[in-house]
């Protein structure tokens, strides 16, 4: 039985501390005052949760919700708490702080989804709560497996190792032919604007329905931003380290291999970044036109159908893990190949 | 002028455009080339390369249509056809069109709103940055149909879900320029306005605001450019009966390449349309504050 009492007592050491913290004891803008006060929310928003599933229609419980926007509130002040430390650019505190900022956040967002669509009985249809995800994830695991290996592995993986690869050859190939690079570049500038996603039925129609299609879509999408920041990339190197390099009497290979390609580098990663996204937008999106019975495009589509709406929630977190993956590896290698330009200072 | 001819990119990008258009007329002799000798063969017809290049060009549900096939079609289905026509493209086009416009001035908003409240709230500044940055990570076009089919089962059909999935793109592009614009005025010049002794406000539409136009332009061509895309992937589900993507759509499903490829080249023609319409809209803008674009 739901009363309004089992709350009052989960909350009365939470107001106790809270009193404590707002007393100010101790310095408020310290790691330990922070630490407090998040683990004091966290229990609280806790014991929402535990019992958020004894709310009914006969039950309301407007005093839970209040209370729910007093946990909101807390939040807040405990990010930013978090945020107003004196870190004294020391690079431990700094990081913890940059993540735990962001994270609290994230957690907030997810504790804030489960208690509204429970709470309020949001229909299944439109938006599953969170742990309803959990369990369809955990129940289709396998499904999602072959999902991923044949959309991201086969399709996403080949077609843009593919794209870019291409993409960054061909750019080296017009470097050397100047004609070329003033017709080309204008050219790759107005297609990266172009709805490129819109080609897939044609590539389902020539490459069959198994993952040479999605590959394919892949290739066009992920070919022009390489093509033309590779382009702009090796351009970017100036005149001084060109006349550097042409006094130390090397040749066009040792200057390409030695100056010019270091210092495309950020270009070509940043082409790499974007290219990561559209990779797995135009496989999944190609999906929709036509796919054995197996992909996560397929999956979301299928899904939708049976009004499986869990099933597509978790093949979408799949989705955006893989992508965040995706694009946190690049990202990585990134900073460890470019550390010594000036836009990876001051971090 | 002789001079000004060379070194301007006219003449490369118009070679390079006549290659294109060249490699692709072969393109569609070698691509369908299989499927007519094929057909020769049954019939027993005699056939030669001349007939063959022929046939190839003026096939009626090729592999890849010739480009002349396609304008063809385009020309029948833009001008031939009346506007309200369910077979007229300016019909479509206009469908599209409208719920990009409408998603893109909802993501505009957005992420100007959300922009300012980073530049001026470090506590959002710390939380959500990265999550506005992994929240592109995820392939959100991909999910598109599923917000489609069911903010449809709850009654909202037709514009509105198409123009919330082409916000979601939008708002990104322009949250990153506007941080980026709004925090670009020297130390110096917020020095001088601090020495003024102007307050957040005055700050904020003095010098912040007008900084970050060159900012906000840049990231409002990017951000129309994706709200297209958005709102044709919008148009895929099989509930939509209208825009560009069903066009895509439709054509896929009867194997009608030619309508395929007339589709895909208006949705080219439209986001170049919109984006230079925007770059007009900046020049007006930059030219009416008093600067000059270079």
């Amino acid at each position: 039985m739901f009363s309004s009492n089992t709350i009052l007592i989960l909350a009365l050491p939470q107001a106790v501390l809270v009193l404590l913290l707002l007393i100010k004891p101790f310095d408020k803008n310290n790691i330990s005052s922070s630490l407090i006060l998040t683990i004091v929310t966290i229990a609280g928003c806790t014991s929402v949760l535990v019992r958020i599933f004894e709310l009914t229609h006969e039950n309301p419980a407007w005093a839970l919700w209040l209370y729910v926007i007093a946990q909101v509130i807390m939040i807040w002040e405990s990010m930013s708490n978090w945020t107003r430390i004196n870190t004294d650019h020391k690079p431990f505190i700094d990081n913890i702080v940059n993540l735990t900022v962001p994270f609290l956040f994230g957690a907030s967002l997810i504790y804030l989804w489960e208690i509204l669509t429970v709470g309020f009985n949001v229909p299944q249809i439109l938006l599953p709560s969170p742990h309803l995800i959990a369990l369809a994830f955990a129940k289709s695991t396998s499904v999602l497996w072959a999902d991923f290996q044949q959309t991201f592995v086969k399709a996403v993986l080949s077609g843009y190792l593919i794209g870019c690869g291409s993409g960054f050859l061909i750019a080296i190939f017009i470097d050397r032919v100047p004609f070329l690079q003033k017709g080309l570049l204008p050219i790759g500038n107005l297609v990266s604007a172009l709805p490129i996603v819109g080609v897939a039925p044609i590539m389902v129609m020539w490459f069959g329905f198994d993952w040479h299609s999605k590959a394919a879509v892949v290739v066009i999408m992920t070919f022009f931003p390489m093509l033309v920041n590779t382009l702009t990339g090796i351009a970017a190197s100036g005149q001084m380290e060109r006349d550097l390099m042409y006094s130390y009497a090397s040749n066009y290979w040792q200057t390409l291999l030695l100056l010019r390609l270091p210092n495309a580098l950020p270009f070509i990663f940043n082409a790499m970044k974007i290219n990561s996204t559209l990779a797995l937008i135009g496989a999944i999106v190609a999906e929709f036109f036509g796919t054995p019975i197996v992909g996560m495009g397929f999956r979301i589509s299928i899904e939708v159908g049976r009004m499986n709406v869990d099933v597509v929630w978790a093949t979408i977190t799949v989705a955006a893990m893989s992508g965040s993956l995706f694009f946190a590896l690049i990202a990585l290698c990134e900073r460890s190949m470019t550390a010594w330009h000036p836009s990876m200072r001051n971090r | 002028m002789l001079k000004r001819l060379r070194d301007s990119s006219l003449i490369p990008v118009t070679v390079v455009v006549g290659m294109i258009i060249l490699i692709w007329y072969a393109g569609a002799v070698y691509l369908n080339a299989p499927m007519l000798i094929d057909q020769y063969e049954r019939q027993k017809t005699e056939w030669n390369f001349e007939k063959l290049r022929q046939d190839a060009w003026a096939m009626k549900r090729p592999i890849l249509p010739a480009p002349h096939q396609i304008l063809a079609d385009m020309n029948q289905s833009i001008i031939g056809r009346k506007v309200t026509s369910k077979r007229s493209l300016i019909y479509h086009g206009w469908i599209t069109i409208s719920s990009t416009l409408v998603g893109f001035g909802i993501g505009a908003s957005l992420g100007i709103l959300l922009a300012v409240g980073i530049v001026y709230i470090p506590t959002l500044n710390r939380s959500v940055m990265p999550w506005i940055i992994a929240s592109q990570t995820i392939p959100i076009l991909a999910i598109a149909p599923m917000i489609i089919v069911v903010l449809g089962s709850i009654g909202l059909t037709g514009l509105i879900p198409k123009a919330i999935i082409s916000a979601y793109l939008c708002f990104f592009p322009v949250t990153i320029g506007m941080v980026k614009g709004l925090r670009s005025p020297d130390p110096i010049l917020m020095d001088l306005m601090r020495t003024y002794n102007s307050n957040n406000s005055q700050t904020f539409f003095k010098l912040r605001w007008p900084a970050s136009t060159t900012f906000l332009f840049t990231s409002f061509k990017v951000s129309i450019a994706i709200s297209l895309v958005g709102a044709i992937v919008g148009e895929l589900p099989a509930g939509a009966r209208a825009g560009l993507g069903s066009r895509l759509l439709v054509g896929s499903y009867y194997g009608q390449t030619i309508q395929i490829w007339s589709a895909l080249i208006t949705a080219s023609l439209v986001a170049g349309l919109l984006v230079y319409l925007m770059t007009l809209l900046e020049r007006l803008t930059i030219s009416k504050m008093g600067g000059r674009l270079i």
